[in-house]
């Protein structure tokens, strides 16, 4: 047999499914962003490029609630879980030998492997008796739960940043004579700061992409922006539900090219072989995203 | 500071997030627990004496007249359902996710972080808005028909079926499949397969027997990544399935909402909840057993 010449790391055929696959992520997600700038009255006919939709969702009120709503809680949500989570990453990540190390760990990932419809569902047998026990009706159930789930999320980039950090440095601070206390506040904290802010956009982001838990969870009249796309989904696809789609996708990627920016930064001169975004092949549950709102 | 003291520090430091947990997710999934063996209240809500009736409605209806027994029909349809479209779903991105993250491995380092970044902005974008979006695309005047008009095929009605339903899933959590299996791959010494090329291999069979077998871990985080969240999909079966083609979760709904049965809703959901645990557990067990858990 002749010399076999070949490139390993070419299968037949791979590299045109890979091609065909990103085609068919990306094209729907274009389709509903083309559509909602469709002028024509019906979602079918394409009548013109035009801003309509967009005006339309803007002046409506109940979008405009719904929107402010959705900001609201992912604000309040976001941050009392990165408040949380970085107290947490600092009293776990530093003390390798903690007795409990894995009853936490499990603990602060468990939102992460209970199907979300389960957690939903629990949550509105819940808050329904200490509803009727308090009289409260307020934003706080949803807030709550959200801070709840967006734990993990804002858990995971602070523990990496921390785990990636460089603890003689705090040795140090001590040897100076500053206390527990002074050490963090002006070695740790200043140092942990970019994996605060990832994980707080993160949790964020989470918070604001909620349809499920959102739904069970909240009384009358507390509709976020997905539960009121999902409400509106009952009649079919409505430009102005493409409209509001490509609004909330725009917010999204933003703060993932934000996210990815300082990631990079944190990540830089630290010579990890993997970068830290990507979920470890072997424990899902460090993965970035489960799959919240299925 | 000695390690009793650290481990309380620890703890304190650790006590409000765990907190929050326990109102917050852990401690409701007790109360579900508890309500499995309650009795449906007369409006909604439950109420005493504790039974197992619920438990037994999950797999048994009770004739009204004669008072016997019989399999649940429609619960065990939607229970096979939701099997059937999770494996299926589980096995497509599979087949379509190997390529891909095959793809983005072998692609020069520089050029790699791009095809990373157009992988991750399907996986973070809300689910809500891609299940609206295939919708766009299968519905009776969507892209696919209008497609299909122009080449002169007719029309095809997928939306709310079981093929639209698993579209929209695979389509959903591809990129979940896609993400283990490029960590898995990027660590792959492509030595092995030159080694297999040495040895005569063809390009299937080092496939097969070389590169499957040392992926395997994230082959195997990648399918249970996609199953698991599959199993209790609620948002892309209501969105695309219509109030018919129901799977465990939109029936769980049902007997919170109209049903009016929270028991038995309980019941399913702790039924869920034991399957989602089951294949966890068979997950770890495999994956122990490949002494590969280097992650």
């Amino acid at each position: 047999m002749a010399e076999r010449r070949f490139d390993p790391t070419r299968l037949p055929g791979f590299a045109t499914v890979a091609v065909a696959v990103f085609v068919m992520l990306y094209l729907p997600i274009a389709t509903l962003v083309a559509y909602s700038f469709n002028g024509g009255e019906s979602v079918a006919v394409w009548g013109g490029f035009s801003l309509d939709w967009y005006g339309r969702a803007w002046a409506n009120e109940t979008v405009k609630a719904a929107a402010l709503r959705s900001v609201v809680i992912a604000a309040c949500a976001s941050t009392l879980a990165t408040v949380l989570a970085t107290l947490a990453a600092v009293g776990v990540v530093r003390n390798r030998r903690m007795k409990g190390r894995a009853v936490v760990y499990m603990a602060i990932n468990q939102p992460l492997m209970v199907p979300e419809i389960v957690t939903a569902v629990a949550l509105l047998i819940f808050f329904a008796s200490v509803r009727q026990a308090t009289g409260y009706q307020g934003l706080g159930y949803l807030i709550a739960a959200h801070a709840a789930f967006c734990v993990p999320f804002a858990y995971l980039p602070i523990s990496a940043r921390l785990e990636g950090m460089d603890a003689t440095l705090e040795a140090a601070a001590a040897d100076l004579y500053a206390t527990p206390r002074q050490a963090f506040r002006h070695v740790t904290l200043p140092l942990l700061t970019p994996g605060i802010i990832a994980g707080a956009m993160l949790a964020f982001v989470i918070s604001l992409d909620d349809v499920v838990i959102t739904e069970f969870v909240k009384s009358a009249g507390q509709d976020t922006l997905p539960t009121y796309m999902l409400a509106q989904m009952r009649r079919g696809v409505s430009p102005e539900v493409n409209a509001i789609s490509t609004m909330l996708l725009l917010v999204t990627v933003a703060l993932l090219t934000a996210f990815f920016i300082i990631n990079r930064q944190t990540n830089r001169g630290k010579q990890r072989k993997r970068p830290q975004s990507l979920p470890s092949a072997s424990r899902p549950w460090r993965c970035p995203r489960w799959p919240r709102g299925s | 500071m000695g390690p009793a003291q650290a481990n309380r520090a620890s703890w304190t430091l650790a006590a409000p997030a765990l907190m929050l947990l326990l109102i917050g997710s852990i401690g409701p999934l007790l109360i579900v627990l508890v309500y499995s063996f309650l009795t449906p209240g007369d409006y909604s809500g439950v109420q005493r004496p504790f039974t197992t009736r619920a438990w037994e409605q999950v797999f048994l209806t009770r004739d009204i007249f004669d008072d016997t027994l019989s399999w649940a029909d429609a619960h065990l349809t939607i229970f096979w359902r939701s099997v059937k479209l999770s494996v299926l779903t589980t096995v497509i991105t599979f087949l379509l996710g190997l390529p891909t993250a095959w793809f983005i491995a072998t692609r020069p380092r520089e050029r790699r972080a791009l095809w990373l970044f157009l992988i991750t902005i399907p996986f973070w974008t809300n689910l809500l808005i891609r299940t609206i979006a295939i919708n766009e695309i299968i519905r009776s005047e969507g892209l696919l028909n209008q497609v299909l008009g122009w080449v002169g095929a007719g029309p095809l009605n997928l939306l709310y079926t079981d093929t639209a339903v698993l579209i929209g899933m695979a389509y959903v959590y591809l990129p979940m499949m896609v993400l283990p299996m490029y960590a898995a791959i990027d660590r792959f010494d492509t030595r092995l397969l030159e080694a297999a090329y040495d040895l005569f291999a063809n390009r299937w069979q080092a496939l097969a027997h070389v590169v499957l077998p040392v992926i395997r871990p994230g082959i195997l985080a990648g399918s249970i990544l996609v199953f698991v969240p599959s199993l209790g999909a609620y948002v892309t079966p209501r969105v695309l399935g219509g109030g018919k083609n129901m799977m465990i979760g939109n029936f769980i709904e049902l007997q919170f909402g109209q049903g009016q049965n929270w028991p038995l809703g309980a019941a399913l959901a702790v039924l869920l909840l034991v399957a989602v645990g089951l294949a966890l557990a068979i997950y770890v067990r495999v994956l122990g057993g490949t002494g590969r858990d280097d992650g």
